[in-house]
């Protein structure tokens, strides 16, 4: 267990894999700290826990943790995780996943979980660019920076992953930074908590592709950009375009209760065949 | 007393920047991988709040509760 000299996170990793393949100061394991953090808070039971995530830098974060995890295909963590809470609703079924994997090649099972509300916590690590494959650009990335695939500067317009999602219909959703790591807990708490799809997007620092290409060269330099681009939703709200130029727009999007899809089908089922699902928990039975 | 294992430390500077009461220093000699390994010089001045413990990328930091 926990000894003495160890970070207070250290009794949920999987301690022979440390120290994690991460770069120096990848926002990766911020947000690892504060998914602990936020699962304390929120009195769920670790046990309970089981994640998925996609292919990526931040898709490994599973790996690390001392939990059942299912390491999938790019782009369909959701799906496996929408199995895994239909086969056993008690479940608290996390996602980690990035802004390649959930909203390029996953975006359409990103807005369909969000539609059925189906009730998980999905972490998404947005760094702005495809880490893994050595700086790609990402549906993320903003205007004019630069990537490996963009060397004149990116010209297509970037997907608002929070706005998106709150309007395909998550319960709850908020964004934050690696920079605001007490906030991002406290979504993380909410997210966890909330019944239904819970979508926390986290602007993070890759600084090996995006730093290096944008000119911000050190996890630092990143992080007070960050800090310093940050403006709440409720001020932004307030706000015009022009004035939120190179501003983040952080705080919460959506927190709205909604009827649940595993309940939903759980219930259709006992009112239609006058029993519990037989489905439910079967890969646990010996029959 | 601040804890910080050299073998997990990256050498990121994330505890130095962000400790609202700039206990950490860091290092003017890197070791032996060229790392500079951020040293908790001012102790004292801690208020045990943790952060540095939640946004070290490598927990490789652990802040002990009482004082001695
Ligand atoms: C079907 C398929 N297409 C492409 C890839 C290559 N690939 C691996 S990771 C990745 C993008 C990862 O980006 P992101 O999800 O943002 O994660 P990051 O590494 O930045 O954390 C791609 C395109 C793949 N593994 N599988
Ligand atoms: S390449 Fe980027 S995202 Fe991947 S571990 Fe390194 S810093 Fe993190
Ligand atoms: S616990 Fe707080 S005050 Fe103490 S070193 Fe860490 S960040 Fe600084
Ligand atoms: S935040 Fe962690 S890894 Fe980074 S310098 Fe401090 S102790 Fe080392």
């Amino acid at each position: 267990m926990e000894e003495n000299n160890e970070s207070p996170f250290m009794k949920y990793l999987r301690k022979d894999r440390l120290p994690n393949i991460f770069c120096a100061g990848c926002g990766n394991g911020i947000v690892l700290n504060t998914f602990f953090n936020g699962m304390e808070m929120a009195e769920v039971d670790f046990d309970s826990i089981a994640m998925a995530s996609g292919i990526g830098c931040s898709s490994r974060i599973p790996g690390y943790v001392k939990c059942d995890s299912l390491h999938t295909t790019h782009g369909r963590p959701i799906s496996f995780a929408t199995g895994l809470k239909l086969g056993n609703p008690d479940l608290n079924v996390v996602v980690f996943t990035g802004d390649g994997d959930a909203a390029a090649i996953g975006g359409n099972h990103l807005i369909h979980g969000a539609r059925r509300n189906i009730d998980m916590t999905v972490i998404c690590i947005n760094n702005s660019i495809y880490g893994m494959t050595g700086g790609q650009i990402s549906p993320t990335s903003p205007q004019g920076s630069y990537g490996s695939t963009a060397p004149y500067g990116v010209f297509e317009r970037p997907f608002d992953l929070a706005e998106l999602v709150t309007a395909a219909g998550a319960t709850y959703v908020a964004r934050w930074t690696t920079a605001h790591a007490l906030q991002l807990t406290n979504a993380i708490k909410k997210g966890l908590n909330n019944k239904g799809f819970s979508f926390i997007e986290v602007i993070s620092q890759c600084p090996t592709y995006f730093g290096r290409k944008n000119k911000l060269r050190t996890p630092i330099d990143m992080m007070r950009w960050m800090k310093d681009s940050g403006v709440n939703k409720l001020k932004a709200d307030q706000m015009s375009a022009e004035e939120l130029e190179g501003k983040i727009v952080v705080g919460e999007f959506a927190n709205e209760p909604q009827p649940e899809f595993s309940n939903e089908l759980y219930n259709l089922i006992e009112e239609k065949y006058g029993q519990k699902s037989q489905a439910a928990k079967s890969a646990y039975r010996e029959d | 007393m601040i804890k910080l294992d050299p073998n997990l430390c990256k050498g990121c500077s994330i505890c130095t920047e962000f400790c609202p009461k700039n206990v950490y220093e860091n290092s003017k000699t890197p070791d032996k991988r060229g790392i500079r390994i951020p040293v908790p010089k001012n102790q004292d001045k801690c208020t045990q709040c943790n952060l540095c413990a939640l946004m070290c990328p490598d927990q490789a930091i652990k802040v002990d509760e009482e004082d001695e």
